[in-house]
């Protein structure tokens, strides 16, 4: 389910920017962009099984809760801070793009849009909690504890002062190439922000 | 700055042993006992050896002034130098460790070396692939020259003559070694404690002779709690009528002193809960109090024998010199900051922290990371979970082993041994 939104979130990384990985799992997009781009990367995870994969994989790597914010980072200390679809699994997610922005000059999140038409349809037709190829988990299991729309996400943006500077949306098959879809809201299974302050 | 040897535990109260340590324990002591010989995964039968340096131009200029000539280092090595020389690891001590690190001195030695569970083959640090040195620091009291070695101005030991030394002239006497050795480079340095200080100034003097950088539960500068303590321990020596200005050796050495140093110590290297949870308010043989002041409590007897085995093995002396040089590791004082302190850096590194380590808590771990991270080192940060306070790094085996195993691995790949 993540690695779809790898290769937009790849072409919208600058050519040997600095970047930080949040939630980097075991360094799949941190290895692209290194090798693609020429990056210097590196990762953040809470999990002690992907520090070690990304250990294994000859990154730097960082083991730390993102739900404690990035105490450890620097301002603006990286070109590109990236949270690839684990904003809606953290406890505090306006904290993290908070953090994200000061950390990095810019920051590109993507997650799930709640809004698209099929967990819509679930629950208005259904009644009950969406379950689906992007959000695959039973409502008593989910990490996903904070899910939001693309809507939702450009408020955020908005109250926290973000200027958007590119907004890519994933909608249908995989192989599909981003759309700039009419009613985003409606129909994209997944969003991408780049933002940076205003 | 951990206990040497956690495995070392007092055989009348055999329940304080971590499980971890009681298991590698067993198993190895068993395989021992049934006459195999070299146990598997150990290092097998090793034997320290010495090198002295006492050519002109081979004397140690000292941090603090002066010098130190001649001078003996006491050295293990584990697994074989390949010929491109571009295996060798360097294993670092903490305040009461030595040069035997890994394997036993004969079939039946009871004690194998102080980081046992990390060496040998197949292990986090694999001799089959790895050419690993352990060393005894200058100062100490294993083999390498230290205050209860000969003063040749005197003929008599140097006692508190011996010059201060420094986690750097540590290091200097290491570099010695290698070039004795024949290692232009290491693939790694890896320690914990005082041990991972060493690590650090290999990183920041010898830039250039250092490639992979492993410290684990340390500090870029000696936190001032741990130099009370360090302080308490060294005043406890002092207080001992034995210990004559530490011109002891031609009598009783400051046992007692020393003891009650090992205790405060010990206490350092545990945690709250480790400790609650090994000793609780158990009494040791007794059903009740006896309301006196003798060890009632299991943890009195505990430290009491920690502290007593101590004096069998660790000069009073060196623990002074040791721990002051500890007091003295402070990697800004000479650079200004930890970045500049960092700035000529190669190595690449992974810093581990250990969760409940009070003496060098995580904080102190992350520290060392930003710094590096400001420059643009190479640099990754593991947080091991375990509850056995600042010892946790000579008892989780299976939390370091994995990860240190892969970053010596992925590191090889990377590495150039100078020639």
């Amino acid at each position: 389910m993540r690695r779809i939104d790898y290769k937009l979130i790849e072409d919208l990384v600058p050519h040997g920017s600095t970047v930080l990985d949040l939630a980097c799992g075991d360094g799949e997009l941190l290895s692209q962009l290194i090798r693609d781009k020429g990056v210097r990367g590196s990762g953040v995870d809470v999990s002690q099984e992907a520090v070690e994969a990304c250990v294994t994989k000859g990154l730097s790597v960082f083991h730390g809760d993102l739900d404690a914010g990035l105490a450890d980072f620097a301002d603006f200390s990286h070109d590109v801070v990236i949270l690839s679809m684990s904003l809606q699994q953290l406890r505090r997610p306006r904290m993290i793009v908070r953090e994200m922005v000061r950390v990095g000059r810019q920051a590109i999140v993507s997650f799930p849009n709640f809004a698209h038409w099929t967990p819509r349809l679930q629950l208005f037709l259904g009644g009950r909690m969406p379950v689906s190829r992007d959000l695959p988990y039973q409502w008593w299991d989910t990490p996903n504890i904070h899910l939001c729309t693309i809507k939702d996400f450009r408020t955020l943006c908005l109250e926290e002062g973000l200027c958007i500077e590119h907004e890519l949306y994933l909608s249908g098959v995989d192989k599909q190439p981003p759309q700039r879809a009419l009613f985003p809201n409606l129909m994209a299974r997944l969003a991408i922000f780049a933002v940076t302050r205003c | 700055m951990g206990g040497g040897r956690p495995l070392g535990l007092p055989p009348l109260t055999p329940q304080v042993v971590m499980t971890a340590a009681k298991h590698t324990d067993r198993k190895e002591i068993g395989d021992v006992a049934m006459g195999l010989g070299a146990d598997a995964g150990s290092a097998g039968i090793v034997r320290t050896k010495h090198v002295t340096f006492d050519q002109p131009g081979q004397e140690l200029a000292l941090e603090g002034g002066g010098t130190l000539a001649p001078f003996t280092v006491a050295y293990e090595t584990y697994g074989r130098l390949s010929e491109s020389r571009d295996n060798a690891i360097l294993v670092t001590h903490a305040l009461s460790g030595d040069a035997h690190a890994a394997g036993r001195h004969s079939a039946n030695d009871l004690r194998p070396g102080w980081w046992d569970m990390m060496i040998g083959p197949g292990k986090g640090l694999d001799t089959d692939e790895y050419f690993i040195i352990g060393s005894n620091v200058i100062g100490g009291c294993s083999g390498s020259t230290g205050p209860a070695s000969e003063n040749p101005g005197t003929g008599r030991p140097y006692g508190t003559d011996f010059p201060i030394i420094t986690i750097a002239d540590m290091v200097n006497a290491q570099a010695m070694l290698l070039d004795h050795l024949g290692v232009e480079k290491l693939l790694a340095a890896v320690g914990g404690s005082m041990g991972g200080m060493q690590v650090l100034e290999w990183a920041v003097s010898h830039p250039e002779r250092v490639h992979l950088c492993v410290p684990l539960a340390t500090a870029a500068r000696q936190p001032t709690q741990a130099i009370a303590f360090n302080e308490v321990g060294r005043q406890a020596i002092m207080a001992d009528p034995d210990w004559r200005g530490g011109h002891y050796y031609d009598g009783r050495p400051p046992a007692k002193g020393l003891s009650v140093a090992r205790m405060v110590g010990h206490i350092t290297y545990l945690s709250d809960e480790a400790m609650q949870e090994k000793f609780g308010r158990r009494l040791r043989d007794i059903h009740d109090y006896s309301f006196t002041f003798s060890p009632d409590f299991e943890v009195e007897s505990y430290l009491r024998h920690q502290g007593l085995s101590f004096t069998n093995r660790f000069d009073a002396n060196t623990y002074l010199y040791i721990t002051r040089a500890l007091d003295y590791f402070d990697l800004t004082r000479r650079h200004g900051s930890l970045v500049q302190a960092f700035r000529d850096v190669t190595a690449r590194f992974l810093v581990l922290a250990f969760s409940s380590d009070w003496l060098h808590p995580p904080y102190q771990l992350k520290e060392i990371v930003s710094a590096l991270r400001a420059t643009h080192k190479h640099v990754s940060y593991y947080e091991v979970e375990s509850h056995y306070g600042h010892d946790a790094f000579l008892l989780e085996r299976e939390k370091m082993e994995g990860i240190i195993g892969a970053f010596l691995a992925s590191g090889a790949h990377t590495f150039a041994p100078a020639n």
